[in-house]
């Protein structure tokens, strides 16, 4: 039992470790909280329902990626029937703000922020480059 | 039950060949499957450069110019860095085996467009080791995934023609102006023409056939007799790029 000192304070120094991101938040002022997306405004439903757009977005434009290049198809049929053309550009960013949405949500998750736009246009920026 | 050794090399003998002669039966039974479409119905899309008509309007380069700006084709003024999807070279370049000293001088001046063949056996297809360039079945148009070109250049060295491009900067701020219909490439990526894929999956022709003022570019599906290309290759004689090579160059030239 003469250990009990040792014993006690290492506990709280694992704890105090474990918990370090909690500690860390709090005195650097990181917000926990969502990061703020700006939606569409003029548009209720995207090409797929919400839950499966927040999980798999990136496999159903790996999808239409697929289809466009390899199957030589531009047509989607969503879940609700309505059609749409397969273009990250043209219907993806039509509804979208790339930096308020897309942008905003990978750096709040931490995720890399995929190389679409190397390539891929956004008409938004375009628009403000040439200004 | 016993079983010697003999009995049992024989046995295992019979049960192998009963049960490779199943396969044999099975292979035997299923009707031969035909590839994805039948023979008739897949096409082979062509071009013919008709460089009489092209000739009559020198200077004219609006097919070059319509091309370049659908794909997002950069300018370089450096000839190392140039991307090019449809170009224009002297005609006694392009079929320097036909060149003479006594050759009508028009077309010793002349320049001609010139763009990828869309070859029935393309050299660059067979060298790709990702598959980012394949001969598409459908329509025999040798398209690009810019997805998955990883720029090892296999292609440019295997395509006899120069036909396809590197890009070794950073393309973007090279194009004037942007079209964002058409993705713009990255560097480190090989680029050539796709017979305006994107125009056609819409029903459109080609943009360099469309903007052609003097109708000098005609575009079809060679595998149909009715097609106005092939009425054109029946009546008059044209010349392919190096066919000696056995690519098979779907892009003629009316001479």
């Amino acid at each position: 039992m003469r250990d009990r000192l040792w014993i006690i304070a290492s506990l709280f120094l694992f704890v105090g470790f474990v918990t370090y991101p909690v500690w860390h938040a709090l005195v650097a002022h990181v917000p926990s909280r969502p990061p703020s997306l700006v939606l569409p405004a003029n548009e209720k439903q995207c090409v797929a329902p919400v839950s499966y757009m927040r999980a798999s977005h990136m496999k159903l434009l790996l999808d239409w990626r697929q289809q466009v290049v390899r199957e030589d198809k531009s047509k989607y049929v969503a879940f609700n029937g309505k059609v749409y053309d397969m273009s990250l550009t043209r219907t993806c960013l039509k509804c979208h703000d790339r930096q308020k949405f897309c942008v905003r949500c990978h750096d709040y998750a931490g995720v890399r922020t995929p190389y679409c736009w190397n390539c891929h246009l956004d008409p938004g920026q375009i628009k403000r480059s040439a200004r | 039950m016993k079983i010697t050794r003999k009995e049992f090399l024989k046995i295992s003998g019979a049960c192998l060949v009963a049960l490779s002669g199943k396969n044999v039966l099975a292979v035997l039974d299923s009707p031969v499957k035909s590839q994805t479409s039948s023979p008739s119905a897949r096409k082979q899309l062509g071009m013919i450069v008709d460089t009489r008509k092209c000739a009559k309007a020198k200077g004219c380069t609006k097919c070059i110019e319509a091309c370049n700006k659908a794909h997002n084709v950069p300018s370089f003024q450096d000839p190392a860095h140039q991307i090019k999807w449809i170009w224009e070279r002297p005609f006694v370049d392009l079929f320097s085996s036909y060149e003479t000293q006594y050759m009508e001088t028009s077309l010793k001046e002349e320049s001609t467009p010139v763009l990828c063949n869309h070859c029935d056996n393309p050299p660059c297809v067979r060298v790709c080791p990702t598959g980012a360039t394949w001969k598409r079945e459908e329509d025999g148009i040798v398209m690009m995934d810019w997805h998955r070109c990883i720029g090892c250049r296999y292609c440019m060295a295997a395509c006899p023609y120069g036909a396809r491009s590197f890009n070794w900067v950073d393309p973007r701020p090279h194009i004037e102006n942007l079209n964002p219909d058409f993705p713009t490439r990255t560097r480190g990526v090989v680029e050539k023409c796709t017979f305006c894929s994107e125009r056609l999956v819409k029903g459109q022709l080609p943009a360099c056939v469309e903007v052609c003022p003097e109708k000098a570019l005609v575009f079809g599906d060679l595998n149909d007799p009715k097609s106005e290309i092939r009425q054109m290759l029946a009546k008059d004689y044209t010349l392919r790029r190096r066919p000696e090579l056995g690519t098979g160059p779907n892009v003629f030239y009316l001479v």
